[in-house]
C-alpha cells in the first residue's frame, strides 16, 4: 500500500459521496419537486383555495426546491425519515421490521451463489471450447435473459406442485429448526441465485480465461505443471481482483431480483414493502426504501472497484 | 475439431461445420427464428387472436390445453391465446420502441460529446453517471410512485434508465474512432463537426451499437414486464405479457397454463434476442479477429 493506491481509493470513495449526493437530489427531484402539488392532491379537487395555502404552508411546500431538499437532506442524514401517510407510523420503525428479513435472504442467497458460481466460472475456465464449457456458457446466457418471476414459477410449479417438497407462497416468521429455514428459504434463495450465478460465473470464467491466455502461465504449460496445478496455484492468485470484482458486482443484481422474489413469494422484506410504498403512493417510505436501496447499490459497486484499485499489481509495485 | 470435410458442403452439412467450428451458430438461427415470431406475433396477433380479448368464452377458469382453447383460459374464462397474442404488442412494441429511442439518444449525445469542446463533454458524461447508479427498477418504482403509471411513463422511464449504458458504450467506440487518422484528416480538410459525427465516426460504429441496440431491448422487455408483474406497469384492460402473469398468479397452486405460458413467452422472446445478438457479437470479433 502506497501512497498513489491511497489517493486513489481516496479519490474514489470521494466520487463515491458526490454521485450519492446526486442520486439524493434526482430521486428528491422526481418525488417531491417534479410531480406538482402535494397538498393539492391529499386535499382532493374540492378543497378550497385557504386550505390548500394553509397545507402547502405547514408542509412546507411554499419554500424553494433546494431549501426543501436541504431540509430533507439534513432530516435523512439525522436518522429522521419522516412519517408514512398510510399507517401514520414513524418511516425507521416500518423499515427496522423489514431489513434484517432482507438481509436474511441477501446473505444466505450470497452464501450459495458465490461457491457455486467460482465452481462453475473456474470449471468450465477450464475446459474452455470444451463440452460443459458449451453447455455451461448456453445454460448462463439462457438464465441471465429470463425474467425472475419465469424462475419462480417454474420452481414453485416443479418443488411445491408436483414434488410436494416445499410449500409454495407461504412464509411463517417463526423459524425453529433448521429444517424449517430450509424449507423456508429455498424458493426464494434457488430463484435468486439462478440470475446472480450466471451472472457471476460468466464474469469469473472471463477473469480466469484472461490469466489463462498470457505469457507466464503458457509458460508454465510448457514446462509441465499440471493443468489443475496451472489454474489454481498461477491463474487464480492473479484474478482475485477480477473476481471478486465480478462478485459484488453480481451481487447488486440482488437489488433488482429481490423486489420481484419478494412479492411473488410474499416474504416480508424492504422490497415489498417498497413496493407497497409506491402502490398507496407513501412518498416518506418510498424515499426512504430508495435512498437505502441506491446506498447498498452503490457500496456494492464501491467495493468491486475498490477490489480492482487493490488488486492491480501495476499500482501495488509503483 | 479440425476434421476434414469429404461430403459435399450441402446446407446441412455447413450447418454442422458452423457448430462444429464455433460452437453454436444453430442456437443463433434459433434465436433469430424467436425474435421474427414474436415480430410478426406483434405485428399481426390482434388479427390473429380466434376471439376478442375481453371477452370470457369458456365457464371454466384456468382451464387446461385444449382444442377449442389451445392455450387454456384465464382466472376469468378467457382465451389465453387471444391474450397472449394481443400483449405481445405491448411487450414487444414498446420495449421496441423505448430501446431505439435510448439507444438514438445515447448514440447522438455520444457522438455530441465527442466533437465537443472538453467541457460540454464533461457536462455530459458526469450527468449520464449519476443516472447510471440508479437501478433501473428503482427508477421505474419512483417515477411510477411520482407520476402513476401509463404507458407514456414506462416508456420515458425505460429510456431515462437505459440510455447512460449506451451512451457509455457509444462513447467509447466514438473516442476510439475519433483518434484515428481518417478522421484527423477530415478535421484538417475543415470539415465541420456534424459532417465529421454523422459521416465519419457514426458508419464505423453501427454495428456495435444495433448489437447493443439488441441487448438493452432484452433488458427493457424484462424492466417492463417486471414492472407489469409488480402491477405498476401497464394497466388494465390493457394487458402485456407480464400483466397476465400477475392477474392468474392465483392458477399456481393448481399448476395452471395461464400463468406458465405468459412467463415462458417473455422467457422465449428475451432469450431469442440473447442468442441472436451473442452469436452475432462473436462472428464479428472473429472477423476481426480480436477476442
Amino acid at each position: 500500500m502506497n501512497s498513489n493506491t491511497l489517493w486513489l481509493i481516496g479519490r474514489r470513495l470521494g466520487a463515491a459521496i458526490v454521485t450519492l449526493l446526486i442520486v439524493s437530489m434526482v430521486v428528491f427531484a422526481i418525488t417531491a419537486v417534479l410531480p406538482g402539488d402535494a397538498a393539492q392532491q391529499s386535499l382532493g379537487q374540492f378543497a378550497t383555495p385557504e386550505q390548500v395555502a394553509a397545507l402547502r404552508v405547514k408542509m412546507g411546500l411554499d419554500q424553494p426546491g433546494v431549501l426543501r431538499y436541504l431540509h430533507w437532506l439534513t432530516s435523512l442524514l439525522s436518522g429522521d425519515l419522516g412519517v408514512s401517510v398510510s399507517n401514520a407510523v414513524p418511516v425507521t420503525e416500518l423499515m427496522a421490521g423489514r431489513v434484517p428479513s432482507t438481509l436474511m435472504l441477501a446473505a444466505a442467497t450470497a452464501l450459495v451463489s458465490v461457491p457455486l458460481a467460482l465452481i462453475l466460472g473456474i470449471g468450465s475456465a477450464m475446459g474452455r471450447g470444451g463440452r460443459i464449457d458449451g453447455f455451461m456458457s448456453f445454460f448462463t446466457l439462457m438464465m441471465v435473459a429470463v425474467p425472475e418471476f419465469l424462475v419462480a414459477t417454474l420452481a414453485v410449479l416443479i418443488f411445491a406442485v408436483n414434488l410436494g417438497w416445499l410449500s409454495a407462497l407461504s412464509y411463517s416468521s417463526e423459524i425453529t429448526s433448521p429444517l424449517q429455514f430450509m424449507r423456508t428459504y429455498a424458493l426464494p434463495v434457488m430463484t435468486l441465485c439462478c440470475v446472480i450465478v450466471a451472472q457471476m460465473a460468466r464474469m469469473t470464467r472471463a477473469a480466469v480465461i484472461d490469466q489463462l491466455d498470457s505469457p507466464y502461465v503458457e509458460m508454465a504449460r510448457l514446462k509441465g505443471v499440471s493443468p489443475v496445478r496451472v489454474v489454481l496455484r498461477h491463474a487464480l492468485p492473479n484474478a482475485i481482483g477480477p473476481i471478486a470484482n465480478a462478485i459484488a458486482l453480481s451481487l447488486s443484481y440482488l437489488l433488482g431480483g429481490v423486489v420481484i422474489v419478494e412479492t411473488i413469494f410474499n416474504y416480508p422484506g424492504i422490497a415489498s414493502l417498497m413496493v407497497d410504498a409506491v402502490t398507496n403512493r407513501d412518498m416518506a417510505l418510498v424515499q426512504a426504501c430508495t435512498m437505502l436501496f441506491c446506498t447498498a447499490y452503490l457500496t456494492l459497486v464501491l467495493i468491486a472497484d475498490l477490489c480492482a484499485i487493490l488488486s492491480n499489481p501495476r499500482l501495488r509495485n509503483q | 475439431m479440425n476434421n476434414p470435410i469429404v461430403k459435399p458442403p450441402t446446407a446441412a452439412v455447413a450447418l454442422a461445420l458452423g457448430k462444429d467450428a464455433h460452437g453454436s451458430s444453430w442456437l443463433g438461427l434459433v434465436g433469430a427464428a424467436l425474435c421474427a415470431t414474436w415480430l410478426l406475433v406483434a405485428i399481426f396477433g390482434p388479427w390473429l387472436a380466434p376471439h376478442p380479448v375481453g371477452e370470457v368464452v369458456s365457464d371454466t377458469v384456468f382451464g387446461s390445453l385444449s382444442a377449442a382453447y389451445p392455450l387454456g383460459t384465464d382466472y376469468l374464462g378467457r382465451d389465453m391465446l387471444s391474450r397472449i397474442l394481443v400483449g405481445a404488442q405491448f411487450t414487444v412494441g414498446l420495449a421496441l420502441i423505448a430501446a431505439v429511442l435510448s439507444s438514438g439518444l445515447g448514440t447522438s449525445c455520444a457522438l455530441l460529446s465527442v466533437v465537443s469542446p472538453k467541457w460540454l463533454d464533461e457536462l455530459i458524461s458526469r450527468l449520464m453517471d449519476a443516472f447510471i447508479s440508479i437501478p433501473s427498477k428503482m427508477l421505474a418504482l419512483i417515477m411510477v410512485s411520482a407520476f402513476g403509471s401509463s404507458v407514456t411513463l414506462l416508456v420515458c422511464t425505460a429510456v431515462l434508465s437505459y440510455t447512460p449504458g449506451a451512451f457509455r458504450i457509444a462513447r467509447s467506440m466514438a473516442v476510439n474512432i475519433e483518434a484515428l487518422e481518417y478522421v484527423q484528416v477530415a478535421r484538417t480538410r475543415g470539415e465541420r463537426r456534424l459532417y465529421i459525427a454523422c459521416v465519419e465516426i457514426l458508419p464505423n460504429m453501427l454495428n456495435p451499437v444495433l448489437a447493443d441496440l439488441g441487448l438493452r431491448f432484452g433488458f427493457i422487455v424484462l424492466l417492463l414486464s417486471g414492472m407489469s408483474f409488480l402491477g405498476l406497469g401497464v394497466q388494465p384492460p390493457d394487458a402485456d405479457l407480464g400483466s397476465l402473469v400477475r392477474e392468474n398468479i392465483g392458477g399456481l397452486n393448481q399448476g395452471a397454463p395461464a400463468i406458465v405460458i405468459p412467463a415462458l413467452a417473455i422467457g422465449t422472446l428475451t432469450i431469442g434476442v440473447n442468442l441472436f445478438i451473442d452469436r452475432l457479437s462473436s462472428r464479428r470479433s472473429r472477423r476481426t479477429g480480436g477476442h
